[in-house]
C-alpha cells in the first residue's frame, strides 16, 4: 500500500499537518516516534497557545491534537524513524524494520535538547543532569540544583524546580536573559532564585552522581566550584536533521526551506522547528505544519492531472 | 506479569531475594514519559514471561528504595538479578531497545 503522505513527525506540526491532511482525505501516516509529542510533552503550563485562556498543560494539548488527527483517520506508527530513500518515487520511508512507502513527505521531526557538551556531562543524565524540570523536579526536594540558560525555557526550569529544590542558581553566559519580560519578571521575584551572569559550566564532577560543578566566569577567567545535586540544561535545540541524508541543511543543521515549506527534493514537504531557527513557537509550529499540509495536497493534486 | 505492585516493605522480598531476575519500573503519576513506557513494559512482562518478573515501583510513594537506588529520573527501568542492579535504562526508549537491553544480561 502507498501512502498520500507520511509526516515524519508528531509535535505541533506534524499532528496540525496530519488534521488538515485527513480532513483532504489523503490517506496519511505519522511516524510518530517513541517519545512522541514532541518538546511540549516536556513543558508543564503552555500560557501562550491561543484557544485556551487559563492555559493548558503541555502533555494535554499534545494528547488533544493527537486525537483530533486520529479522528479523521491518521495512522500512527510509535516508533522511531529509522531512515529515508526519496531517491526514486514512491518514496520509502523506514521505522525500525519496516518500510512504507507514500506519494509525498512531510518532516517535522523538530529539535531536540542541546546538552552543553562538557567533561562529566553525558554519562551523568538521569544521574542529576536533565533537561526536563516537570519530569524530574520532584528528585530535587530539599536539593540544590543549577539551570544553565537564559531564555523562556530556562527560566520555566528554574521557576518549576523552585517548588521542590531549596535553592535554584540560574547560570547564563551573557550578562542578560533573552527570556520574555513576563518570565523574568517571575524569576526574578522568586527568592529561591539566584541569578549568575557572565558564567559557564565547564565541567561537572561527581562519582555516581552529580556532586559539584566547575563554573568559569567569563568576564574574569576565574574557575570555581560549586557544590551541586542537580543541573538542568535548558540553552536551547537542535534540529533532527542527521538522518535525513539527501536533504539540504544549513551551516547549523537546520532544512532549508523556501517559501517555508518545500525542501530540496520534490514532493518532500518541511514544518516546524526543524526548519524554523527564528521563531520557535508550538503555534508558529502548527501554523507551518498547515502550510505544508495544504502545499502537499495541492502537489499531490498536481501530480495526478 | 505488569501488576505486581512493588512498595519499600515488599522490595526485598519480591525483587532481592527473587530467584528470577526482575525488571522494575520506576515511575509516578505526574510523569508524561512514564505514560510512554507503561504500556511497553506490560508487553514486555507477557513476552518475557517465566524469565523476568516485572514489577512497577510508585516513587512518590516509595522514596526509600528509589533513592536508595539513585534514581533521580523516570521512567527508570532497572534489572535486578540475584539482588543486585545489572542494567539501568533511563528514558523512554523503543521495545527493542528495550528487549536487547534485557536480552544483554538474562
Amino acid at each position: 500500500m502507498v501512502y498520500d503522505v507520511i509526516i515524519i513527525g508528531s509535535g505541533p506540526a506534524g499532528l496540525t499537518a496530519a488534521i488538515y491532511t485527513t480532513r483532504a482525505d489523503l490517506k496519511t501516516l505519522v511516524v510518530s516516534g517513541v517519545k512522541w509529542g514532541g518538546q511540549l510533552m516536556l513543558t508543564t503550563e503552555v500560557e501562550n497557545f491561543p484557544g485556551f485562556p487559563e492555559g493548558i498543560q503541555g502533555p494535554d494539548l499534545m494528547q488533544n491534537m493527537r486525537k483530533q488527527a486520529e479522528r479523521f483517520g491518521t495512522e500512527f506508527v510509535n516508533d522511531d524513524f529509522t531512515s529515508a530513500d526519496f531517491s526514486s518515487r514512491p518514496f520509502k520511508v523506514s521505522v525500525g524494520g519496516k518500510t512504507y512507502e507514500s506519494k509525498s513527505v512531510i518532516i517535522a521531526t523538530g529539535a531536540d535538547t542541546k546538552w552543553l557538551g562538557v567533561p562529566g556531562e553525558a554519562e551523568k543524565i538521569g544521574r542529576g543532569v536533565s533537561s526536563c524540570a516537570p519530569c524530574d523536579a520532584a528528585f530535587f526536594r530539599n536539593k540544590n540544583v543549577i539551570v544553565v540558560g537564559g531564555g523562556d525555557s530556562a527560566m520555566e526550569e528554574a521557576l518549576v524546580l523552585t517548588k521542590f529544590a531549596t535553592s535554584v542558581t540560574l547560570i547564563h553566559r551573557k550578562d542578560s536573559f533573552k527570556a520574555s519580560e513576563i518570565m523574568q519578571k517571575r524569576v526574578k521575584e522568586n527568592p529561591k532564585i539566584k541569578i549568575q551572569f557572565n558564567s559557564e559550566v565547564v565541567e561537572v564532577l561527581g562519582e555516581s552522581k552529580v556532586e559539584k560543578v566547575k563554573i568559569k566566569n567569563n568576564k574574569t577567567g576565574e574557575v570555581s566550584e560549586m557544590p551541586i545535586d542537580g543541573v538542568f540544561v535548558a540553552i536551547g535545540h537542535i534540529p533532527n536533521t542527521k538522518l535525513f541524508k539527501d536533504i539540504e541543511v544549513d551551516g547549523a543543521g537546520f532544512i532549508k526551506a523556501r517559501d517555508h515549506y518545500l525542501t530540496n527534493i520534490d514532493g518532500v514537504f518541511v514544518a516546524g522547528d526543524v526548519h524554523d531557527s527564528h521563531y520557535k513557537q508550538a503555534v508558529t509550529a502548527a501554523g507551518y505544519g498547515c502550510a505544508a499540509a495544504l502545499e502537499a495536497q495541492k502537489w499531490l493534486r498536481e501530480q495526478e492531472s | 506479569m505488569a501488576d505486581l505492585k512493588l512498595t519499600d516493605q515488599n522490595f526485598k522480598q519480591e525483587v532481592l531475594d527473587s530467584k528470577t531476575p526482575v525488571l522494575v519500573d520506576f515511575w509516578a503519576e505526574w510523569c508524561h514519559p512514564c505514560r510512554i513506557v507503561s504500556p511497553i513494559v506490560e508487553e514486555l512482562a507477557k513476552e518475557y514471561e517465566g524469565k523476568l518478573k516485572v514489577g512497577k515501583l510508585n516513587v512518590d510513594e516509595n522514596g526509600v528504595t528509589a533513592q536508595s537506588y539513585g534514581v533521580m529520573s523516570i521512567p527508570s527501568l532497572l534489572i535486578f538479578k540475584n539482588g543486585q542492579v545489572v542494567k539501568t535504562m533511563i528514558g523512554a526508549q523503543s521495545k527493542d531497545n528495550f528487549k536487547r537491553e534485557i536480552d544483554s544480561v538474562l
